[in-house]
């Protein structure tokens, strides 16, 4: 079905930001300014999180846009020009990166630092995308992993902004969910 | 016209055919195997207080008889997606392999791709297509709220699919989930009935005769292709089967469906479909109290390549 309109919304796809390029190795492999190589990102991880980099050891990390990383783990050209490779993971080319939610779902049970576990209460306002005050956190300032208990186990359920005794929810407001409180 | 009447002369128990497509059906969540166990979601229910049945012919599926499906954690998780049952029928019959190279044709919103990439272990890669930009967005929310990262979105008319943007030039097996008339769903949209048109059985007919010559195309020898539909019209799924027998080099398999299923149909007003169309299945709602649907699965014609060429007969043997 030829579907020939765009809504005339004027979305242009012609652009290199809609392109996926790999990041390099390492930063002296780097020839795009401001890239990330894929040895700081899993640095990082293992930084922040103390996610062991052998985690990604068999994915493949990709730049579209400013700063937009993805993970990926199939077979892709170099560059790609698709519309999607693969899940967001982080944003770079910021003072701060910030992990995505998703990627804080699918790795962040690998995480052993900067994870702040949530009581039921807690868990229910943060994945309704509500800020609320978590003066007892005593660790970094920073982007953490939310967690709660689920049948006995620790669960990531995104990522928070902890400032000034306050935990920010991130949660994108297309996937927060009013949910009921499991005690 | 109600269009449920002219299949009527398909069907064995026409009562309860007609009483079954009048049923409304529960909501069905299926649970994502990369994220977590049918076991875990049944835990995190229970611990929820989150009512379910399960679904006898597949572990993973739950009944939610309260609806909601997207208010409880397993959701929010990733844990769950929101799938009727007869849809999970083609990744069943597609069988994909970790590691393989797999193309959903007509992907959007994404349930059929998620279900692929899982039962793949998220390892190999699943090109996820489909013609229509608004519809891809939900696609790639769904896919990501899976945690799916094997997957590459493309949006491209699949009727003349470039594998250009890809690492490879064919795939080991493809999915054509066809756009249809729709009818097998009219127990969760009754509108589909109002809106069906003759026309529009032709339109989409020559639409699903491209897409699914140009998967078969796009597969290796040996592969395996898998068209499904959710309509009960014999234009747009026995007759779409014998014009690509006709035309690609390629044959229909038998193969198993864990439900009560009827064979394709090789008459339909005036015309006739080669005799292999009863290797198709069709999906009544009577038969197993869900939706209608369709489904065969195809053989790509040629040497195999290698000892996976056997792809399209493992599980064969026939209903």
């Amino acid at each position: 079905m030829s579907d020939g309109t765009d809504g005339g919304t004027g979305e242009a796809h012609t652009n290199d930001g809609q392109r996926f390029d790999r990041l390099p190795e390492t930063p002296a492999d780097r020839g795009v300014e401001g890239r990330a190589s894929r040895e700081e990102v899993l640095d990082w991880w293992e930084e922040r999180f103390g996610i062991d980099s052998e985690v990604f050891a068999e994915y493949s990390f990709w730049e579209k846009g400013a700063g937009k990383i993805w993970i990926f783990n199939g077979e892709a050209t170099d560059p790609s020009e698709v519309e999607a490779i693969g899940m967001t993971f982080l944003r770079t080319r910021q003072e701060h990166w910030k992990p995505t939610g998703r990627a804080a779902s699918r790795f962040g049970r690998h995480a052993t630092e900067n994870v702040i576990e949530l009581d039921p209460a807690q868990a229910a306002r943060f994945a309704a995308g509500e800020d609320q005050d978590l003066p007892e956190w005593d660790g970094d300032w920073g982007y953490l992993i939310a967690t709660h208990e689920v049948a006995g186990e620790p669960v990531p359920i995104g990522v928070g902004l902890y400032l000034y005794d306050e935990l920010r929810s991130v949660v994108p407001k297309g996937s927060r969910a009013d949910l009921p409180v499991v005690e | 016209m109600n269009p449920l009447d002219r299949y009527e002369s398909l069907v064995d128990d026409v009562d309860a055919f007609r009483a079954a497509c009048d049923r409304p059906l529960p909501s069905v969540v299926r649970t994502n195997g990369i994220a977590a166990t049918p076991a875990r979601v049944r835990e995190a229910f229970d611990e929820g207080g989150v009512a379910y049945d399960p679904v006898d012919w597949h572990d993973g599926l739950f009944r939610l008889p309260e609806g909601n499906p997207g208010g409880n954690w397993p959701y929010v998780h990733g844990w769950t997606h929101g799938q009727e049952e007869v849809s999970v029928l083609p990744t069943l019959a597609l069988a994909p392999r970790p590691g393989e190279r797999v193309w959903d044709a007509c992907a959007a919103p994404g349930s059929k791709t998620t279900q692929i990439a899982d039962a793949m272990d998220d390892e190999g890669t699943v090109v996820a297509n489909d013609n229509n930009l608004g519809r891809l967005s939900a696609l790639r929310h769904n896919a990501e709220r899976l945690g799916i990262t094997n997957a590459i979105v493309t949006n491209q008319d699949a009727r003349n699919f470039s594998t250009k943007p890809l690492a490879f030039d064919e795939f080991d097996r493809a999915l054509v989930d066809a756009p249809c008339s729709c009818e097998g769903t009219c127990r969760k949209n009754p509108d589909v009935l109002d809106q069906w048109t003759l026309d529009h059985v032709h339109a989409v007919a020559g639409i699903q005769k491209g897409v699914l010559a140009r998967a078969v195309q796009a597969t290796r020898p040996g592969g395996v292709v898998v068209y499904s539909t959710c309509t009960f019209a014999p234009e747009e799924n026995e007759a779409v089967l014998d014009h690509v027998l006709a035309n690609e080099d390629c044959e229909l398999v038998e193969f198993d469906l864990p439900l009560d299923t009827d064979p394709g149909v090789t008459e339909w007003e005036g015309e006739t479909y080669d005799e292999s169309v009863t290797r198709a299945k069709r999906i009544y709602p009577h038969r197993n109290d869900t939706g209608g649907f369709f489904c065969a699965k195809l053989r790509v014609g040629g040497a195999a390549s290698d000892e996976t060429g056997d792809a399209a007969t493992d599980g064969g043997g026939g209903a």
